[in-house]
């Protein structure tokens, strides 16, 4: 009878503690716990470094200083799919991620060297991947026009790789300790 | 007749709203969604008549036209959550005959996410990618259709996306967030095509490309905003729920 009750999440709870080493109650979600507010900040960092990387390409470079337009007539098919594909996915990716901060900070589960080292993973993936495969291999569009590349190219993607593995090394170093 | 069809939704919806609850002595109704309602059928009177909708050819008037019907009235009817209200005025026969009608196989299939969201972002891609537009721009009949079209597949892809009246298969956060953001992505690469390749027989077109572009990008922001807010809220009762019985160490 005794046994019966506690299992139905009612029992003393010194005694129902006992229990749930075995059992846990329903009322805590399994789905919950701190290996998953782990994983929820490093998600919310990926997720803003990526937002933010992106944001940074299409507001600074993209409209301000005018290196290449909204659109100007060079831009292919390709170019206009990507820009929009790539348009979505970055302001997507920050509502995302600010949404799990604020969850993490709210379970007090933040930490500053883990959540760094994501952001900046996301970004320099990002920002990677942005200078080899959408500027060198697709050809979408240039950092530039009318000047010599490489400078511009070895910055745009240095700075990506730099940034990727300063974030790797931040989380390697707090998985260690 | 959209003037008068708004002013009889507007009056059903106070009605049910704030008429029924005291008369029957039940909770009050919040007002912000009665706000919204209202807003929303303004957004239609003003998107689908008047001087936005008469500007034929000006690109940029029409697409601030349908702004207003295909993407913000959808979000502020959604956030005035009319199926809740019907369901709790309802008499109990009607309201279980209406979730019957919610369950029913051809609303499942549309109300999900990415249904909605292909189904709104092809009808947009028709009307822009096609002839369809200037077609329609000066017959009456056809652009009233067409405006119709525009505002209930904007309103059913919001409405699957935010689910925030009762939906008995409603998918995951994270399922809806994608739903949303290919949407998005459907309809930022048709506003820079239109941008590109301005449709035949329209004027101001780069601007009304534009106008598509950023403000579609808004108000999908805040679409987005709600979405992640709903999803913070629930977490918070996930969290409540733990300190009445905190999961083992």
């Amino acid at each position: 009878m005794a046994s019966g009750f506690r299992r139905a999440g009612g029992g003393q709870r010194p005694r129902a503690s006992l229990h749930r080493t075995t059992e846990p109650p329903v009322t805590a979600p399994q789905h919950d716990r701190p290996w998953h507010d782990r994983r929820r900040l490093l998600l919310s960092g990926l997720l803003l470094g990526l937002g933010a990387a992106g944001a940074v390409d299409e507001i600074v470079f993209h409209q301000l200083p005018h290196w290449h337009h909204f659109y100007d007539r060079s831009t292919g098919t390709a170019g206009l799919v990507s820009d929009g594909l790539l348009h979505a996915a970055t302001w997507s990716a920050t509502v995302a991620g600010l949404a799990l901060l604020a969850d993490v900070r709210r379970r007090a589960a933040f930490a500053p060297a883990r959540w760094w080292g994501a952001v900046l993973v996301g970004a320099g993936a990002f920002q990677t991947w942005d200078g080899v495969v959408q500027h060198k291999l697709l050809r979408l569009h240039q950092v530039r026009y009318g000047v010599d590349l490489t400078g511009y190219d070895l910055a745009w993607t240095g700075a990506g790789v730099l940034a990727l593995l300063t974030g790797l090394v931040l989380l390697r170093r707090r998985t260690a300790g | 007749m959209t003037v008068l069809a708004c002013v009889l939704a507007a009056a059903a919806y106070l009605g049910a709203a704030h008429l029924v609850p005291a008369l029957r002595g039940r909770s009050r109704w919040p007002a912000g969604r009665t706000a919204a309602w209202g807003g929303g059928l303004g957004c239609v009177v003003l998107g689908s008549g008047g001087p936005l909708a008469t500007a034929h050819g000006d690109l940029r008037a029409h697409m601030a036209g349908h702004l207003l019907l295909g993407m913000v009235a959808p979000l502020l009817l959604v956030l005035a959550r009319p199926v809740t209200l019907a369901l709790r005025t309802l008499p109990l026969h009607a309201a279980r005959r209406l979730s019957r009608v919610l369950r029913s196989m051809p609303l499942r299939v549309l109300g999900d996410p990415f249904a909605a969201v292909v189904l709104n972002a092809a009808g947009l891609w028709v009307l822009y990618g096609t002839g369809l537009l200037t077609a329609t721009a000066h017959s009456p009949g056809p652009h009233a259709l067409v405006s119709v079209h525009v505002l209930l597949t904007g309103w059913l892809a919001t409405a699957a996306v935010l689910a925030l009246d009762p939906a008995p298969h409603r998918r995951g956060v994270t399922a809806r967030a994608v739903a949303l953001a290919a949407g998005a992505a459907a309809h930022d690469v048709l506003a820079k095509t239109l941008y590109a390749h301005p449709p035949a027989g329209t004027t101001r077109a780069a601007e009304g490309a534009e106008l598509m572009y950023n403000g579609g990008t808004v108000v999908h922001l805040l679409v987005a905003a709600v979405l992640w807010r709903q999803w913070y809220v629930s977490r918070g009762a996930v969290r409540s729920a733990e300190r009445v019985a905190p999961a083992p160490a």
